[in-house]
């Protein structure tokens, strides 16, 4: 029930059993290098298929909208030349000694599972074709596969069905899945082609299964209502008004809040307005976004951390034609997916079962289990389709509210939907960052000398007692990685940590990084009186991707021609999660509000393994840039978060959609990440694009012209 | 005391007060899940259906307004997804996460049945109060135009 596939992974296994053998590999799973969590590794099954011919994928990656249910699937049936027809998809339930590492994020389901999911469906081949080659008393060798078949070396007319050969299959010895020939990719029949996304069926007729869908026989539905400052506590709750409220059951203190269970979600959300809850403020009440931004500022005065030292900085600058000096910031920004934060949960004195919209199940068990005392062994985790993840979903804190409240119900399932209020005033917000910039340039227009240091909050640090030490390489992701061969770079990180919950949000610290590392370039650019493609394209002679990329944006945006009165165009490059992106935005400007018209994107992913998928990511990551750089901020006053709801952190609508236009470069590189890296050029390719349009310069985001 | 309502031509007693909004009717009372809570107010569009044929928010909705009208919900559209603009959003691989798209997609089938032919201002004008966060939106306006051309083909004028 809580994933999408038509038959579960035990009925169709059960099937098999009734109707015959079924083959089922296991595959080593190297964990993703991944930068926003911990790596397991272990052998398991994740392909099964049964007499019928179904080719069953398990999936140990979340879906969010990214395509892993479609993507991951599509590698398996590459090499095992299955018919794409047959195959079901399912997602695993958390366990790490079948599946190895189940978290989702940092643009990292198509890279990790690249090789060894190829490996499991041409291991899978291997012995299907070695079956075939027995019963036909030929070599193994000459045969070939082709749509769930396996052919003949002699007569092209006579085959044999997968199915036909499970059962003979399976007794035959797993070949070691490391020596097994994998394709030439000339000879990719799937991977490369535009295939529909597996779910869409079923979210097109609303049976798509989210976290807030699970229905369980006899579930109570709840919400909470928690401390609106950042670690505070409720001390007591008058409870009076709230369970007058028809179908309010229960009102009850727990250490994250006040929970109100009732028959229905609505009845909950009216009895937790009619809370009077006596607030613990804790230690942030009075904390504000303008003594964030203060201590920032004061902050910044210091130099930090040197996270990448080239050249001599210093020196270089100081005898420099030409200096420039300019100081960038961006907010906090809330990832607001569309699903509010819920889960599902039914805990017993010695078990306790959870439906979670998780990205990373992991941390959804360290939670169970430390409120529930029950060993791992105990606790069940069902993962299900997410309404939205964007780093959100990597966090647990609404499993730790569904287990807290079933913990109380003694059996009785319960799913805990947060309102959207709740959800936008308790988040793990992207970190707002103040930058110093400086660069140095030559006589000539060379530059000479670059400073870029950033003054953040640490993500990690946040997970750790003493706040952490030194540089925090995540933060410096997009700065310390920076492709431009400039001589003389030093990159700086000064650790500001807040009260503020921080989390990974889509693109994280090279959402911000890249704004401020494109914007300044542009700001280069100018003072060295030249053009900005140009001058970026003589600083990438060591990236030749990033170089192309560049190249191709600009071209397939007609860079340097003239444009109608009031439009400009701006352009940025980045690197980031192994993909190489440059953008050039098109805007005009009306009643001081930016117009974004166009944005052409060139990418690098390596290997496309679906370009409609690929396709989407870009799409969507651009809505996510310009949604942040036209609107988006988190601002905090009293210790609480001021935005509440699409009112006050308004999102892109439909009117305001740019065309966007795709060039996907062609490689035989392995594949990079898709899901983030084309976001960070988008806000400085618009800024840019205003300076050019206007001349004002763009240093704080969002952006404001007036 | 329970309300009468008719949901997918199929008359019903809900057990729920007549001031609940009939989102929650339909998820929670009803066990209609396609219909989606992303904001209680009225500012995303998650919860579209039509009512008496016309796009409307169901989380503003309380039993009460409802009354004789006739509620369609997206598990009512086409079960099978035969829907013109069902076709069209699979064509076009619209979905991302997908939370968003039954409201589009009812927003959408209301827009079709008013205006067979609209333009692509009309299209995103009808469709600037649903949110989409993965950010479908220049696929959404693509499945409408096609699903435009898919009603022309199936209904010959």
């Amino acid at each position: 029930m809580t994933t999408l596939s038509k038959v579960s992974r035990r009925e169709f296994l059960a099937g098999a059993a009734l109707t015959g053998a079924a083959l089922t590999l296991g595959c080593s799973f190297e964990a993703e290098a991944d930068r926003v969590g911990a790596t397991a590794l272990a052998p398991n099954a994740f392909l099964a298929i049964d007499s019928d011919g179904r080719v069953l994928v398990t999936v140990n990656k979340t879906e969010m909208g990214q395509g892993a249910r479609t993507g991951l699937p599509m590698l398996v049936a590459e090499e095992l030349d299955a018919d794409w027809s047959k195959v079901v998809v399912e997602t695993a339930s958390f366990d790490p000694s079948k599946y190895g590492f189940q978290g989702t994020g940092g643009s990292g389901s198509i890279r990790g599972a690249w090789e060894p999911l190829r490996r499991t469906g041409a291991t899978a081949r291997a012995m299907l074709v070695e079956a075939a080659a027995r019963r036909w008393n030929v070599a193994a060798a000459d045969c070939r596969t082709e749509n769930g078949f396996v052919i003949h070396p002699s007569d092209a007319a006579k085959k044999l069905s997968y199915g036909e050969l499970v059962a003979d299959a399976a007794a035959l010895p797993i070949p070691d899945a490391t020596a097994v020939k994998l394709k030439d990719p000339k000879d990719f029949k799937l991977i490369g082609r535009r295939v529909a996304r597996y779910d869409n069926p079923a979210i097109v007729t609303g049976k798509a299964v989210y976290g807030m869908d699970i229905r369980l026989p006899g579930m109570r539905f709840a919400t909470m209502v928690h401390p609106p400052t950042f670690g505070g506590k409720a001390k007591q709750a008058d409870d009076r008004d709230a369970k007058a409220v028809p179908g309010v059951e229960k009102v009850f203190v727990t250490d994250r809040g006040v929970a109100v269970v009732a028959t229905n979600t609505w009845a909950a959300f009216e009895g937790a307005k009619k809370l009077r809850v006596a607030w613990d403020e804790g230690p942030h009440g009075e904390l504000s976004s303008a003594a964030i931004r203060a201590m920032f500022a004061e902050k910044a005065k210091s130099p930090g951390d040197v996270a990448r030292n080239d050249g001599d900085f210093d020196a270089a600058f100081a005898t420099a034609a030409k200096k420039l000096e300019a100081e960038y910031e961006v907010p906090y920004l809330h990832h607001a997916t569309l699903e509010p934060q819920n889960c599902t949960a039914r805990v017993t004195a010695d078990s306790c079962e959870i439906w979670a919209p998780t990205q990373f199940p992991n941390f959804v068990m360290d939670e169970a289990r430390r409120i529930t005392g029950l060993d791992a062994a105990r606790i069940k985790i069902h993962i299900t389709l997410l309404g939205g993840g964007f780093g959100r979903r990597i966090e647990a804190d609404y499993a730790a509210d569904a287990v807290e409240v079933a913990k109380r119900l003694d059996g009785v399932p319960v799913q805990v939907t947060w309102t959207r209020e709740e959800d936008m005033r308790h988040g793990w917000y992207r970190p707002a960052s103040l930058h110093i910039v400086k660069g140095g340039l030559s006589a000539d227009g060379r530059l000479a000398a670059l400073l870029h240091r950033l003054v953040a909050p640490s993500i990690r640090g946040q997970r750790q007692p003493d706040g952490g030490k030194g540089v925090d390489p995540g933060a410096m992701a997009g700065i310390a990685t920076t492709q431009y061969d400039a001589p003389n770079f030093r990159a700086e990180y000064v650790r500001a940590n807040t009260g503020v919950p921080i989390g990974f949000w889509r693109a994280v610290f090279d959402s911000q990084n890249g704004f401020v590392q494109e914007s300044w370039m542009d700001e280069l650019a100018q003072a060295a009186k030249a053009d900005p493609v140009e001058f970026r394209r003589k600083l990438l002679g060591k990236s030749p991707r990033l170089k192309t990329v560049l190249e191709v944006a600009a071209k397939a945006a007609d860079w340097g021609k003239p444009l109608p009165k009031g439009r400009a165009r701006g352009v940025a490059a980045h690197f980031s999660f192994g993909a190489f992106c440059a953008q050039v935005a098109e805007v005009s400007v009306a009643d001081d509000l930016p117009l974004v018209h166009r944005v052409v994107c060139a990418m690098d992913v390596g290997t496309v393994v679906n370009p409609s998928q690929v396709e989407a990511q870009i799409e969507g990551s651009i809505v996510f840039a310009l949604s942040a750089a036209l609107y988006g901020a988190i601002t905090v006053e009293k210790g609480r978060v001021v935005q509440s709801n699409f009112n006050d952190y308004p999102l892109l609508r439909a009117t305001e959609m740019p065309k966007v236009e795709i060039h996907l470069i062609k490689s035989a590189e392995a594949p990079s990440g898709a899901g983030e890296p084309a976001l960070p050029p988008t806000a400085p390719a618009v800024c840019n694009a205003l300076f050019a349009l206007t001349g004002k310069r763009i240093r704080k985001l969002p952006i404001a012209l007036d | 005391m329970p309300v009468t309502i008719t949901v997918n031509g199929v008359k019903q007693s809900c057990e729920a007060p007549p001031e609940m909004p009939l989102l929650w009717a339909l998820r929670d009372v009803l066990g209609l899940t396609g219909t989606k809570y992303g904001c209680g107010v009225g500012l995303c569009g998650a919860c579209t259906v039509h009512v008496d044929g016309v796009a409307a928010r169901a989380c503003l909705m309380p039993l009460s307004a409802v009354g004789e009208k006739s509620v369609t919900t997206i598990e009512g559209l086409s079960p099978a997804g035969a829907h013109p603009v069902q076709q069209a959003w699979q064509l076009e691989d619209v979905a991302q996460c997908g939370y968003c798209q039954p409201g589009q997609i009812m927003t959408a089938a209301a827009l079709l049945a008013k205006n067979p032919k609209p333009s692509d201002e009309e299209i995103a004008a009808a469709l600037s109060g649903n949110l989409c966060r993965c950010g479908t939106y220049q696929r959404i306006c693509a499945a409408v135009r096609r699903a435009a051309a898919l009603r022309k083909g199936s209904k010959p004028a």
